[in-house]
């Protein structure tokens, strides 16, 4: 099977891979370069366990390609943490507010929402539920997460 | 849920996609552009091409131009560009009304409205509001250009009549210009987000005297594919908003729902008559308020 | 944000404080099974019968073998010749049961040959490659037919589709019937729904032929893994490694695995090869661990004027699907509750459990009784609109009474504490039920269908499983064992060992807040690890809301003989005895005398590295461990069939106001209120998750959720696309209200949280959809109740 080399830019370093056209952008995320953070749920576009920021908007790395990711440039979970390794305040606030239990979809969760405060700095409880409706929770029925997110925004706006 | 084995080409023009179709001979090659609905088709080994022609680097496919009595859209658009589109949200209201229930933000940053449409899925809201305004489609191969009707492109769940070495380059939907113009758009699904099992478009417009000068109607999930509702139009068409009820009266003949897991035929025919009726109502209202 | 009416005297216990495990999850540093990377893994893909029953006449797999890259096709036949049966719970000689199948499918989707390859690309070419002659059978489908009809026959070994069917009477039934004015009858039927988790089922093997140990990786809950894998494996338990520190994502019972674990572990010790299967989504929903209680039950309830109810009897058809395994005893946990909070006096229970060509059925949140709930709220339901009385005075008048504890209800549990009707008040309180009928009555007056909800139910904790010997004679076990070891290091720091996996329940967390509590020092210092298998001291699993109970009393108790130990050695190198030491905030001083003491890291350092300073015959280091029966537990059933079950009692108060959308049959939550008493809560915010996140699968099987079958036994929900889980819409804003009644039973008053959510709120939904439509004189006491349920029964009713 013939690969493809492919550049792509994840987290802000710039990675060379070669992959067969068929490998999907999670599979090669994980797989090739073990950013194991970004997590396979369903493989049919439904969970959103697999969200990263494509080009600075949110995808399903499971309904891509990795060849596509051609000179495109990637954020996944790892990504949020800052370069001094401190998290981010949203992830301080998933923390803060226990918005996980076994942690599977935060990833995904994190990234949807980290896509929604930049568009929206002060998005209420409908905005949230709206953003994160493509990322399905199990355990948490939801609440802690919109109470996450609000947290962060709210922080935010008060400079903390 | 792995695809299975195909070759990947990025052409960096219409031309080359062209001439990539149509030297497929035996081969099946296929466009992909969002792959929002293709590739979990692919992951599923239910859609298992030759060869993926990736369209996104293809320059010119994705602008939204106002060209007066219609807007011309590029193919690889994306949804959440037309979400985000002024033009759009001025000049198509409808489609703007229903554009934010087509999958979600994750899917509409990849998925594309020539994606939408070629796919054909019978509840599909874009199909739906461009059916509706008698909108066309640009399809090109190496040998002509064709511009469609979209009024007899969808001929089957998740089938339409696009060749195999044809690309769709544009989507043409008429823009209505009078004073007093409403749109309505109603689905039903079984999560907020989910697929629509049962959908209604509708947009009106109002003579002074408050008659249905102009309709547009149509309806998914009560066919294999997306339907305009030309008796429904008819039957508006020169009636006054106390005449509504009378205009459904020929719809079961329009319709022919099925059974599937997520609810039969009944309930779709019942659903999709309310919704319709909310829909036009809620058309004639807006327009009422535009004329006031 | 959950409110509170007890205030915590503890010091890290009912605190607000970060958890231990969220840190790696925000930051993608989970070690989930597949994340896992041994050296030289090689990938399976499984090949599923298209076939709900077929026979299988030839498995040609010599082109599949042939492909590149392809090392390995294991069929049922071989892999059947070299182990042995996988476990049921019932005792089933002629049901046997392979990981693939042997000579005959029996659901569709039921692997038929595995292909092990260098990726799982290749794997599922290969598969795709192996070819298989079926002739296809006519399938044994529709639950009812099972008992009495002429059936295909899903396993003709056993002869019948009947895989279980007793009936048990507990008190004087017939002569409380006769004593009763009034009784109903009725039909209550749960949907075949599950918890599926957002992880599929994954497993990783290796196995070392010099040290000939079988290490495994896996998202895996369920007791007795190891056993199992080595009885299978016809090889001894010690040479079986299972990685305890796998974090799985998400479970509430499913994730069992076992059949994975034994194809996974034999292809890696035929092969030499470290191997992996992580399930893809279709594998795990239609051949996977997915599927839950498909129950019909059929109650007759006697009651009183008042609506109190004397006496019930209730028939349970489960239809556990293919393969049974434990799901049969899904139909005893509920004896634990059978009645509810419900003060009964007498029961007649019949299990009936049959076999289907359908997916088997796996342990789902509950043990069995999130059904059984629905079905004893449909009867409160039920006698409420039969006399005319309020919904929530007839169950107050029917709760068991705060002075009443502890309190037996007939098959033998013993209550052990609580104070249901100030739950139940407070729940009313919190979502001021007045002004809910009120906006209720509004919204009809707009001509909408609106409807308030409520139901209570009790959630049983801990675990005692002899119901089980009820199913079985077989199963005389009495042992129900959570164990942990806590060690302190000579520089004083702490660390925990437990000995199981955790799927979210957040152990590392109540493990180290439960010893900081004991030992006054900050949990955040101390560490909790999960031991593998041939490390770890005895355990039973983290299921039935039971480690918190079971395991975090163990905790109590190590930590409290670690710190008695201290106080020993402290004692001593003062030269007093040990009851004048007093320890507070790491230090050990003497009363009255506070100026001679020592701190915590000196008596650590004497511990372990001066032995002249330490009392003769004293153990070295610090160390001690605890392997915790669950409380009350130990006996076998009296003559009378009645046995103490599940120790520890949560109660919860729900209550949702709905609408019904009348033109599409959707059902919009617009408000949920619970209140709930689940004792000494150890973190709050892990207690209000499991909570919220209960309802919210709750809603799920009220709603949603179904594993629709065709009439010729093909899965018709067999993606997410049709599987339908509630997204952030479907779930509203939840209210909750938090009480505490301590349990007596354990080391500080903690009971279970983790199913209670979810054994709730469907008949909390169901009662509000129900109100909705009383005006109507519609009742619908089905599970899913769905949008198309709903509009077709409007639709008949106005023809």
């Amino acid at each position: 099977m013939k690969e493809i080399e492919v550049t792509l830019t994840v987290n802000k370093r710039v990675h060379t891979v070669n992959v067969a056209p068929r490998m999907t952008l999670v599979d090669c995320l994980r797989d090739i370069l073990r950013l194991t953070g970004t997590h396979v749920g369903c493989e049919h576009g439904v969970c959103g366990a697999c969200s990263v920021m494509f080009d600075g908007e949110p995808v399903r790395s499971c309904l891509m390609f990795a060849v596509q990711a051609e000179g495109h440039e990637i954020t996944t979970v790892e990504g949020l943490v800052g370069e001094d390794g401190e998290i981010s305040d949203l992830q301080d606030s998933f923390w803060e507010c226990h918005a996980m239990q076994c942690g599977y979809c935060t990833p995904g969760m994190l990234i949807s929402s980290h896509a929604l405060l930049m568009e929206n700095p002060s998005p209420d409880d409908h905005d949230i539920r709206e953003a994160i409706s493509g990322n399905l929770c199990r355990c948490t029925g939801y609440q802690q997460i919109v109470e996450a997110v609000k947290m962060a925004a709210e922080r935010r706006q008060e400079g903390l | 849920m792995k695809a299975a084995t195909f070759d990947y080409v990025r052409p960096a023009s219409v031309d080359e996609v062209c001439r990539l179709l149509a030297d497929a001979g035996e081969m099946e090659r296929k466009i992909i552009a969002g792959g929002q609905t293709l590739v979990p088709l692919m992951a599923m080994r239910m859609s298992r091409p030759d060869m993926l022609i990736d369209i996104n680097d293809v320059n010119g496919l994705s602008e939204i131009e106002d060209k007066g009595d219609h807007l011309v859209i590029g193919g690889c658009t994306r949804q959440r560009a037309l979400e985000r589109s002024e033009i759009i949200s001025k000049r198509l209201p409808l489609l703007a009304k229903a554009i934010r229930k087509v999958g979600h933000i994750q899917t509409r940053n990849r998925g594309t409205i020539g994606g939408s449409i070629v796919h054909g899925d019978p509840t599909a809201e874009i199909s739906m509001a461009a059916l509706a305004l008698e909108a066309s489609v640009l399809l090109r191969s190496v040998s002509e250009e064709k511009e469609v009707p979209l009024d007899g492109f969808f001929e089957a769940a998740m089938v339409t009549n696009i060749e195999p070495d044809q690309i769709l380059t544009e989507v043409r939907i008429p823009v209505w210009e009078g004073a007093s113009i409403g749109t309505g758009f109603y689905e039903t699904a079984s999560r907020e987000s989910d697929y629509a099992i049962v959908s209604a478009m509708a947009q009106i417009e109002l003579a002074a005297d408050g008659t249905i000068v102009k309709a547009a109607v149509s309806a998914g999930g009560v066919a294999p594919c997306p339907l305009k509702l030309r008796g429904v139009e008819l039957a508006l068409k020169g009636s006054k908003p106390a005449e509504l009820s009378s205009a459904l009266d020929g719809l079961d003949e329009e319709i022919d729902p099925d059974t599937d897991v997520h609810a039969t035929a009944g309930y779709r025919s019942r659903v999709a008559r309310r919704l319709i009726t909310r829909a036009i109502e809620d058309a004639v209202s807006e327009a009422k308020n535009e004329r006031d | 944000m959950g409110q509170t009416t007890t205030l915590s005297n503890y010091r890290y216990v009912s605190r607000k404080r970060r958890t231990k495990e969220d840190r790696r999850f925000i930051t993608g540093r989970g070690k989930f099974v597949a994340d896992v990377e041994v050296p030289g893994m090689k990938h399976v893909a499984v090949l599923p019968s298209p076939h709900p029953r077929a026979n299988i006449l030839k498995i040609d797999t010599s082109a599949a073998m042939s492909m590149s890259g392809v090392h390995y096709v294991l069929t049922g036949d071989e892999l059947a010749r070299e182990t042995s049966s996988l476990f049921h719970g019932l005792d089933l000689p002629n049901v046997k049961w392979h990981p693939l199948a042997v000579g005959m499918t029996r659901y569709a989707g039921e692997w038929v040959a595995a292909v092990v390859a260098d990726t799982r690309y290749i794997a599922e070419d290969a598969a795709e490659l192996i070819e298989v002659e079926y002739e296809s059978l006519p399938a044994a489908v529709d639950t009812e037919k099972m008992i009495d009809e002429d059936q295909p026959l899903v396993h003709p070994e056993h002869g019948s589709n009947i895989l279980f069917r007793k009936t048990w009477e507990w008190g004087p039934v017939a002569d409380d019937f006769a004593s009763m004015p009034h009784t109903i009858s009725y039909r209550a039927r749960w949907g075949r729904s599950s918890t599926v988790p957002i992880e599929t089922f994954g497993v990783v093997a290796k196995w070392d032929e010099t040290t000939e140990v079988m290490d495994v990786w896996a998202s895996i809950q369920m007791p007795q893994y190891q056993d199992q894998i080595a009885a299978v494996l016809r090889m001894p338990m010690n040479n079986v490694r299972v990685h305890n520190d796998v974090d799985v994502g998400g479970s509430y019972g499913v994730k069992r695995g076992i059949k994975h674990t034994v194809l996974v572990c034999y292809l890696a010790k035929r092969l030499g090869v470290p191997v992996r299967f992580i399930e893809d989504r279709l594998d795990n929903m239609s051949g996977g661990d997915a599927h839950g209680p498909d129950r019909i039950f059929d109650v007759t309830m006697a009651f009183d004027d008042d609506g109190v109810i004397k006496s019930m009897k209730m028939r349970a058809l489960d239809d556990v699907g293919a393969y049974p395994g434990r799901a049969p005893l899904q139909l005893g946990k509920p004896m634990t509750a059978l009645c509810g909070p419900y003060r009964v006096n007498s029961i007649e229970y019949e299990a009936i459990s049959v076999t289907s060509n359908k997916t088997g059925q796996v342990p789902v949140r509950g043990f069995g009784q999130a059904p059984t709930n629905f079905a004893v709220e449909t009867g409160l339901e039920r006698v409420a609109k039969f006399l005319g009385l309020d919904r929530v005075e007839v169950r107050a008048r029917n709760l068991v009474r705060k002075d009443e504890f502890p309190w037996k209800i007939p098959p033998g549990s013993l209550y052990d504490s609580g104070d249901f009707h100030a739950v139940l008040d407070s729940a009313i309180k919190t979502s001021d039920w007045q002004e809910l009928i009120s906006r209720r009555d509004a919204l009809r007056a707009e001509g909408k269908l609106a409807g308030v909800g409520i139901a209570t139910c009790l959630e049983p904790g801990g675990g005692n499983n002899i119901f089980e010997y009820l199913f079985n004679p077989k199963l005389e076990i009495t042992t129900f064992v959570e164990s942990v070891l806590i060690k302190v290091e000579p520089s004083g720091a702490i660390t925990a060992v437990m000995c199981t996996t955790t799927s979210g329940q957040g152990h590392e967390t109540m493990v180290s807040t439960i010893a900081g509590e004991e030992l006054e020092r900050d949990p955040d210092t101390i560490r909790v690890v999960h031991g593998d298998s041939l490390e770890a001291l005895p355990t039973r699993s983290p299921v039935a809301s039971r480690m918190t109970i079971v395991l975090g009393t163990a905790t109590s108790n190590a930590a409290r003989e670690i710190k008695d130990k201290m106080i020993t050695i402290a004692a001593y190198d003062i030269g007093v005895e040990k009851e004048q030491i007093e320890y507070a905030d790491g230090e050990f001083s003497m009363r009255g005398e506070p100026e001679k003491k020592l701190s915590w890291e000196e008596v650590c350092h004497i511990a372990h590295k001066q032995f002249h300073r330490m009392p003769p015959g004293q153990e070295l280091g610090l160390q001690a461990y605890s392997v915790q029966q669950v409380p009350g537990a130990g006996q076998l059933p009296n003559e009378k069939n009645e046995v103490p079950l599940y120790p520890c009692f949560s109660f919860q108060a729900h209550v949702p106001l709905v609408e019904i959308d009348r033109d599409t049959g959707k059902v919009k939550l617009h408000d949920y209120y619970i209140a709930h008493d689940c004792g000494t809560a150890i973190n709050p915010d892990i207690v209000r998750g499991m909570i919220i996140g209960g309802v919210a699968h709750g809603i799920g099987a009220a709603l949603y959720e179904k594993f629709e079958y065709d009439p010729d036994g093909q899965l018709l929900a067999g993606t997410f696309v049709d599987y339908l889980l509630p997204s952030s819409h479907e779930i509203p804003t939840v209210t909750d209200v938090e009480h505490c009644t301590p349990s007596p039973l354990t080391s500080l008053g903690q009971k279970g949280s983790g199913e209670g959510g979810y054994l709730g709120a469907p008949a909390a939904v169901a009662s509000a959809v129900n109100d909705a439509l009383r005006p109507l004189d519609i009742e619908i006491n089905e599970l899913p109740i769905r949008a198309r349920d709903i509009e077709t029964a409007l639709y008949e009713k106005s023809k």
